[in-house]
């Protein structure tokens, strides 16, 4: 009885010495699977995860304070591919599949202000002082950054239109038979 | 966008559907059924019945605890094929607790359980043979020698209902016999020589099915022309039945060529128990055979071999239950990896090389 | 007797040709008016040269084509431009592409000088290649795809044989076999032209054996020459597909990827062979084409040479319109063509049928599950596992669809045609195959905004260490002029210390 609790004991120092050395001696500086997620993400730093930027998601997606599907302009396409990095299933049950949607001026509203312009992460806006100002559509990721910039309400986000280049055909519906 | 008239093409469609797949097996299963029934008198035919009512009963009964739709599924015939199957395998004068324990064991735990329609990894009706056999091993090995419907030699019409719903077969000696397979397997164990055992044994018996055996499976020849009528319809393809019985004979004439005292003949192999069946009306069960050719070929010498090392050298004289249930578990390996070759493409998978730079 | 050789898979759909097939070819009268889009190929759409109220005549150019894979567009008659709007395309989303409205006058008149009409033996390879182009030329078997780029792929590879396709696989379609009855001599012309622009040594006109009246016209119209032979091939469905055509006449296959070619041979359809010795040698442009009505629905099947623009609902009509039974519409075929929203959309250059279709045609069923049965996988001519595509494109694992094959389907719907389950294998691969393009798209637009955002910041970092250099030039700036005051005041005192001490 004696002999069995000192040997396992004496066991469990040994090995917890050897598990906090090993953590220590292999200790990684950086975590470079941050980068990595980093590289992923927009870069468009929107804040719409509630982190202040695209780096400090990715840290904390990284460390698992952040769902892999925290960040809605990357949407559901990012998600798998954070999930794959680290090598995470992910529920998208959950997640909002959010439409692409790109920002549009109302140029019956806009005074010109050029306000909106320094917002734009991808200086898609242009326009100058007291001119009405365009959001060029390709160059838009739908950050909304600019939406509360503007002082006349003139920026409204809109859904991308289908047209013939861009409709897909929907996945079939299995039907109750084949669920 | 989930516009009904967004459908992609093709628009326009082959005449079949599941139903009308599973009614065409049913049909070629027919033959070998009737005679078995003809053959073994009514207790069979009630054998039958109770199979096909249980697994009606069974399934709508998974279908509402599943909460599926009942009525398609129902129709579908795939539960009346293998109820049928199921009594097809049984010994004739079985009781019927043991149809309906069957029946249910391969409605709810074989097919169900795996999702149902198209889902089971193995084969429901094998399922329930084997654990039939491991379980009930006296009431399945319980074989009755031909005893015609309306004969001489058949029970009392009052009888007959004793037989499947008593489980009793009176005066049980004048009725049992040892099917082919069996009685090979008890001689060879009292050292006794193949051309000794087989001396009174008529091959055109087994052709015919004027054996004892399996209520349906007794039939070389109805079984064959029934698998016939079905490659001819390309319900199933000659690859499985083909590789299954290829296999078997070669293995067996091989053997009887080394030792023709211990080991049967191909032919004998391949005309008794239920080599045809299985080859033709349960390896070729799509849900649980490889979709590929060349993988069906494989899975058929699979079947061929476990069936012909079984009988041979296992305890069981009879092993393509075995056999199947084996291959079935690797089936979805050999999907994995027997694929065909893609168009322009090498087999592994590179684009071919082009004849000019 | 050529050797022919065979490939995998296929099936063998009902033909249902006897209906249009021995009627000849119809012409219709001009609807009123014509919906012509400046898009009916593939690739950039045509941008138009003419505007509202101008008035044209028949063959005059509406649209020129734009970009290096595009068309150019034709006046189908005289008459006057109305609008130039949105309407209908002949696609089953119903959405709108940029069309050319004519208000037809009746007359028909042809544009004065359109082309002059020269000896096709005189033109070298590019100049029947750019009248081919200048004519508005594109695939007329479906795809579309601008003959004249085609033609030109001689240049790049060394074409060995020409196929002219003649399958016409399809159930239903008749339109290419009328046409090779009715009008074989100008089909083998076009041949030779198309034969001399790619400098290949042979042709091969290629039909299904099921069109012997075709054949004989054909045979007839080649007559005893050595470059162009018809090659009788058996009916099997997709033997109009270009790869398995070429697989079927040559015994080779086109790499992964490649095109014909790759293998030395091209593949035209017969349909274009006459709309190139139209262009090249009268100097017509692509204004109609042969169109097959027909399907059960249809009270008076029967091919029609329609005019471009012509809406569905006008060529119904003068078919004698839809029974009512009709469940389906298709523009093409039912194998491969697409379901149409409504009828008021144009018949463009790439369509060679409109098929009503009755229920009992369609014979559609609710999707069971997959019994795993591997019909598909014997049906399918390109060696893949459709059933196993379908499943993993319906679990979303889209890199696994792609893994299995996805981009090597030619989407000919053997496996859906075949499946016992009714499963819609096609529109799973249909889908896979946008969510792709999606994907690929939505990565692009990804880099593209980093690459934006990186701009941003950098101009940002310009501008801020321009800032602050400008700052630190001022400041030193400042600093030295009140150096430069400090010193001549301390000289000034000098030189007045100087002074008094002098």
């Amino acid at each position: 009885m004696l002999a069995a609790i000192i040997s396992l004991t004496i066991l469990s120092l040994v090995l917890g010495f050897a598990l906090g050395y090993a953590s220590r001696l292999f200790k990684v500086e950086t975590n470079p699977v941050v980068e990595e997620i980093a590289a992923l993400m927009p870069g468009s730093n929107c804040g719409q995860c509630g982190f202040p930027g695209c780096n400090p998601a990715a840290e904390a997606i990284a460390n698992g304070q952040a769902a892999v599907t925290c960040c809605p302009p990357g949407g559901r396409m990012l998600a798998e591919d954070i999930a794959s990095l680290l090598g995470v299933s992910v529920d998208f049950s959950n997640m909002e599949e959010k439409e692409p949607m790109f920002a549009a001026i109302d140029e019956n509203n806009c005074i010109g202000c050029a306000k909106c312009i320094k917002h734009c992460p991808t200086d898609a806006i242009v326009g100058a002082t007291k001119q009405i100002h365009v959001v060029i559509r390709d160059a838009c990721t739908g950050c909304e950054a600019c939406i509360d910039a503007c002082p006349t309400e003139c920026l409204q986000m809109h859904p991308f239109e289908v047209t013939l280049k861009t409709w897909r055909w929907h996945k079939p519906e299995p039907g109750q038979l084949a669920a | 966008m989930s516009n009904a008239s967004l459908i992609s093409g093709p628009h326009t469609h082959a005449p079949t559907s599941v139903p009308y797949v599973m009614r065409q097996v049913i049909y070629a299963l027919l033959p070998a059924l009737l005679f078995g029934i003809v053959l073994f008198g009514l207790p069979s035919l009630w054998l039958v019945m109770v199979s096909v009512a249980t697994g009606l009963a069974s399934e709508a009964l998974s279908l509402y605890l599943f909460k599926r739709p009942i009525k398609p599924f129902l129709n579908d015939g795939s539960v009346v094929l293998t109820s049928l199957l199921i009594a097809m395998t049984l010994p004739p004068w079985a009781p019927w607790w043991i149809a309906v324990l069957g029946v249910s064991f391969a409605v709810i735990i074989g097919k169900h359980l795996f999702g149902g329609l198209g889902q089971n990894v193995f084969n429901p009706a094998m399922l329930a043979r084997v654990m039939l056999l491991v379980a009930f091993p006296i009431e399945m090995t319980t074989w009755i020698t031909p005893a015609p419907i309306f004969s001489s030699a058949a029970p009392s019409f009052v009888d007959t209902f004793i037989i499947t719903f008593g489980g009793y077969i009176p005066n049980a000696d004048a009725f049992t016999g040892a099917t082919p397979l069996g009685h090979l397997k008890t001689e060879l164990t009292l050292h006794h020589s193949v051309s000794e055992i087989l001396a009174d044994y008529s091959y055109f018996n087994s052709i015919l099915g004027w054996n004892s055996g399996s209520l349906g499976e007794t039939s070389a020849i109805l079984v064959l022309l029934g698998g016939i009528y079905l490659i001819f319809r390309r319900i199933i393809s000659w690859h499985i039945p083909v590789a299954i019985l290829a296999t078997s004979f070669v293995l067996a004439t091989v053997f009887s060529i080394i030792d023709p005292a211990r080991y049967a003949n191909g032919f004998y192999h391949v005309l008794n128990g239920g080599a045809m069946l299985v080859a033709f009306f349960i390896a070729t069960d799509p849900v649980t055979a490889p979709s590929t050719p060349r993988g069906q070929i494989m899975f058929g010498i699979g079947i061929g071999i476990i069936e012909y090392v079984i009988r041979t050298w296992g305890s069981f004289p009879e092993g393509v239950g075995f056999a199947v249930l084996l291959m079935n578990a690797l089936t979805p390996l050999i999907d994995h990896y027997i694929r065909p070759r893609i168009y322009g493409r090498t087999r592994s998978g590179k684009p071919l090389p082009s004849s000019q730079g | 007797m050529m050797k022919l050789f065979r490939f995998r898979g296929g099936v063998h759909p009902e033909g249902h040709k006897e209906a249009t097939t021995h009627k000849s070819i119809q012409v219709m009268p001009m609807p009123k008016r014509l919906y012509v889009p400046v898009q009916q190929h593939i690739g950039a759409p045509a941008e138009p040269e003419v505007s509202v109220g101008d008035k044209v005549l028949k063959g005059q150019l509406l649209a020129h084509s734009q970009g290096a894979v595009s068309a150019p567009i034709h006046a189908p008659t005289s008459g006057t431009v109305v609008e130039i709007g949105e309407y209908p395309a002949p696609h089953p989303s119903g959405l709108a592409v940029r069309t050319v409205v004519i208000e037809t006058d009746g007359e028909d008149k042809w544009i004065d000088n359109p082309v002059v009409p020269l000896d096709p033996s005189k033109l070298s390879p590019d100049e029947v290649a750019v009248r081919v182009g200048a004519a508005g030329v594109v695939g007329m078997g479906g795809a579309t795809f601008p003959s004249a780029i085609k033609l030109k792929l001689g240049k790049r590879n060394k074409i060995e044989t020409l196929l002219m396709n003649g399958g016409e696989c399809e159930p239903y379609l008749t339109c290419d076999d009328r046409l090779m009855q009715e009008r074989a001599a100008d089909i083998v012309e076009g041949t030779r032209i198309i034969l001399r622009a790619i400098q290949a040594e042979r042709a091969h006109l290629v039909v299904e054996d099921n069109k012997p009246d075709a054949i004989a016209a054909l045979q007839k119209a080649c007559g005893p020459s050595a470059d162009i032979t018809v090659v009788v091939v058996p009916s099997r469905y997709p033997m109009g597909s270009e790869k398995h055509m070429i697989q079927a006449v040559t015994g080779k296959e086109v790499p992964a990827g490649g095109l014909g070619a790759d293998v030395g041979v091209l593949v035209h359809n017969m349909g274009t062979a006459y709309a190139v010795c139209q262009a090249v040698k009268h100097g017509r442009p692509l204004i109609s084409r042969v169109v097959t009505v027909g399907g059960g629905a249809l009270s008076e099947p029967q091919n029609v040479e329609v005019p471009i623009g012509a809406r569905l609902s006008d060529v119904v009509e003068f078919c004698g319109g839809l029974t009512e039974d009709a469940a389906r519409v298709i523009m093409g075929g039912p194998m491969m063509g697409q379901v149409m929203p409504h009828l008021d959309v144009p018949v463009v250059k790439g369509t060679s049928g409109i098929i009503a279709l009755t229920q009992a045609e369609v014979n559609n069923r609710e999707t069971m599950p997959c019994i795993r049965c591997g019909s598909c996988v014997n049906a399918c001519p390109c060696g893949l596992l459709p059933l196993q595509m379908a499943a993993q494109a319906r679990a979303g694992n889209l890199d696994n669809v792609v893994d299995l094959g996805l981009l090597d389907c030619v989407a000919c719907g053997c496996c859906s045609y075949v499946c016992p389950s009714h499963i819609p294998l096609v529109q799973y691969f249909n889908y896979a195959k946008g969510e792709l393009t999606a994907r690929q798209q939505a990565k692009h637009k990804n880099q593209e905004n980093k690459r934006l955002i990186e701009q941003k910041n950098e101009r940002l970092e310009r501008a801020r260490i321009e800032r602050e250099e400008a700052a630190a030039r001022r400041k030193a700036e400042a600093e030295a002029k009140k150096r430069a005051a400090a010193l001549e005041k301390a000289q000034k005192e000098a030189e007045k210390q100087a002074e008094q001490s002098a």
